[in-house]
């Protein structure tokens, strides 16, 4: 089978600026409060470029809004201010079609089967049971669930669910692929080999890449570019190139160049965190 | 079969012997209580009569519609409160409060209501279930995890479709507490129901033996609802629980 069965088709929609996938300019979040409490503010101004093709990781500290960046640009929840595009489209208050989303939680369907939890968009697309059964097989075998087509998820690992959610959004050949922490649950070894996996969906699938993740190591060994987000109310306040080739692996950790993107990575969130737990002046 | 299960025949089993040897000895009097043996006999009698066989068939259409409506009817109004927050807010205390009615007390009004037949004994029925049904259904919809309703959203799923597909597969076993409860609100309110305002059906006929002094007949049909409600959770439990253990509850 062809290992391009899941590349990307050119896109709908030109870009309006070339390279430029996606795009938020000066948005922000503010979640009412309740009972006369004040909102909260998650989001400051924030500008983001993803440019087409990359892998994208998004750190901060915690609690400073990563997750409501994601929400928002995919369009599970609207800004509060700001404009926010996807292919020269757009996004607003709707999951813009060839977007998809993997979740840090559980969200594979434990009443379904591993085959009908992956095929599960593209039933509803009502694609072709051909084309369904040759992507579902492409998807198995590319996060190695070749073996559990028929199992229920209650019956698998944590990381082999998370494949599955994975395994779920590829199937759909999606253009922009959004990660909210997928392997916060999962243990050190488990994180690594699915960050690989991750880099090998990548490279395969051809689609652009954002990263939510809290882990320094898993920022820097996997993407291209870094955005680093102030304490909350977060925004982008800046960016690393790591320069890694495209064909690249965990094994990246073990390059001089590694330490130096993390300690530059750290240098920056340090203080963030600190202010983020009250700290501040702890410098 | 399991130690347990062996023990608890042995209770059921142990308890029917206690009663017929009192019933064959006259330490209870026949005028009180018959053999369970004299009880099952009576009812093979009956069965393979035929005799009862129309308002056998009559209660369990009446059960199987209150039941069916009960279900159905409370997952959509569960499901459509769940939507409305506020309207919840305002009808929490009346649902909660609900079953503190007591219901056959207006049993007159529901024969204005619907009429002396079938209608106003399956409406007791579902009314009597039904709230039952929307409360699992709040309940169940509360529990289902928030990442499985932004997937929903992800699959750009309306709010119908997201409740058939999404909430309540994800919901099943918190809705089965309600589907239970349906299942015996219905039994309970469609034969009471029968016994004062019906002139056939299964609590008609026992209400009707108990009246004309006909011991056999009476405990034999009720020796039948027993095994008949038995059987039927029985089957109802035994899904429940391969379902559940597939879901890894």
């Amino acid at each position: 089978m062809s290992a391009a069965l899941l590349a990307i088709d050119m896109p709908a929609h030109a870009d309006t600026v070339p390279g430029v996938h996606a795009e938020m300019r000066g948005v922000t979040r503010v979640y009412a409060g309740l009972g006369g409490q004040s909102g909260v503010h998650a989001l400051a101004s924030t500008d983001l470029t993803l440019r087409r093709g990359e892998f994208y990781s998004v750190i901060g500290p915690s609690g400073c809004g990563k997750s409501t960046l994601l929400d928002v640009l995919a369009g599970l929840s609207r800004p509060t201010g700001g404009t926010i595009s996807f292919e020269g489209r757009p996004v607003d208050g709707q999951v813009p079609d060839g977007v998809g989303v993997v979740f840090q939680e559980d969200a594979s369907f434990s009443w379904l089967t591993v085959a009908d939890n992956i095929t599960f968009g593209l039933r509803r697309a009502g694609a072709e049971p051909a084309e369904v059964a040759r992507r579902l097989d492409y998807a198995l075998r590319l996060m190695g669930l070749a073996d559990f087509a028929k199992s229920y998820p209650a019956q698998l690992s944590g990381g082999m669910r998370q494949r599955v959610c994975i395994a779920r959004t590829l199937v759909l050949q999606p253009r922009l692929i959004l990660l909210d922490e997928p392997f916060g649950a999962l243990d050190a070894q488990t994180r690594l080999i699915m960050g690989d996996e991750l880099l090998k969906v990548w490279r395969e699938t051809g689609a652009t890449v954002m990263l939510i993740t809290h882990a320094l190591d898993e920022a820097a060994m996997l993407s291209d570019r870094i955005g680093i987000m102030s304490a909350r109310p977060g925004r982008i306040i800046k960016e690393v190139t790591t320069g890694w080739p495209s064909a690249r692996d965990s094994r990246v950790a073990t390059d001089p160049g590694f330490g130096r993107i993390t300690a530059d990575l750290w240098s920056v969130l340090r203080e963030e965190s600190l202010k983020a737990i009250g700290q501040g002046n702890l410098r | 079969m399991t130690r347990v299960g062996f023990l608890r025949l042995l209770v059921v089993g142990g308890f029917v012997l206690v009663l017929e040897a009192m019933c064959r000895t006259g330490l209870i009097s026949p005028r009180i209580l018959i053999a369970p043996s004299e009880m099952a006999l009576r009812l093979a009698q009956l069965l393979a009569a035929g005799k009862f066989n129309a308002d056998i068939a009559e209660t369990l259409g009446n059960v199987a519609i209150a039941f069916v409506l009960s279900v159905g009817g409370g997952f959509a109004i569960g499901a459509a409160i769940h939507a409305l927050p506020r309207l919840r807010r305002a009808i929490d205390p009346f649902l909660a409060s609900y079953y503190a009615l007591p219901f056959f007390a207006f049993y007159p009004l529901f024969i204005v209501l619907f009429g002396l037949g079938r209608g106003a004994i399956i409406a007791i029925g579902f009314l009597f279930g039904v709230v039952a049904m929307i409360i699992a259904t709040l309940n169940g919809f509360d529990r289902i995890p928030r990442v499985l309703v932004k997937t929903a959203h992800v699959y750009r799923m309306g709010p119908v479709s997201a409740a058939l597909r999404i909430k309540l597969p994800s919901a099943t076993p918190y809705l089965f507490t309600g589907v239970k409860l349906a299942i015996a609100y219905s039994f309970i309110g469609v034969i009471a129901a029968e016994f004062i305002m019906a002139s056939s059906g299964l609590g008609y006929s026992i209400a009707y033996a108990f009246n004309n002094f006909d011991n056999r007949t009476m405990y034999a049909l009720m020796l039948f609802v027993i095994v008949l409600v038995t059987i039927v959770n029985a089957l109802f439990h035994g899904y429940e629980q391969r379902l559940l253990r597939r879901l890894g509850c």
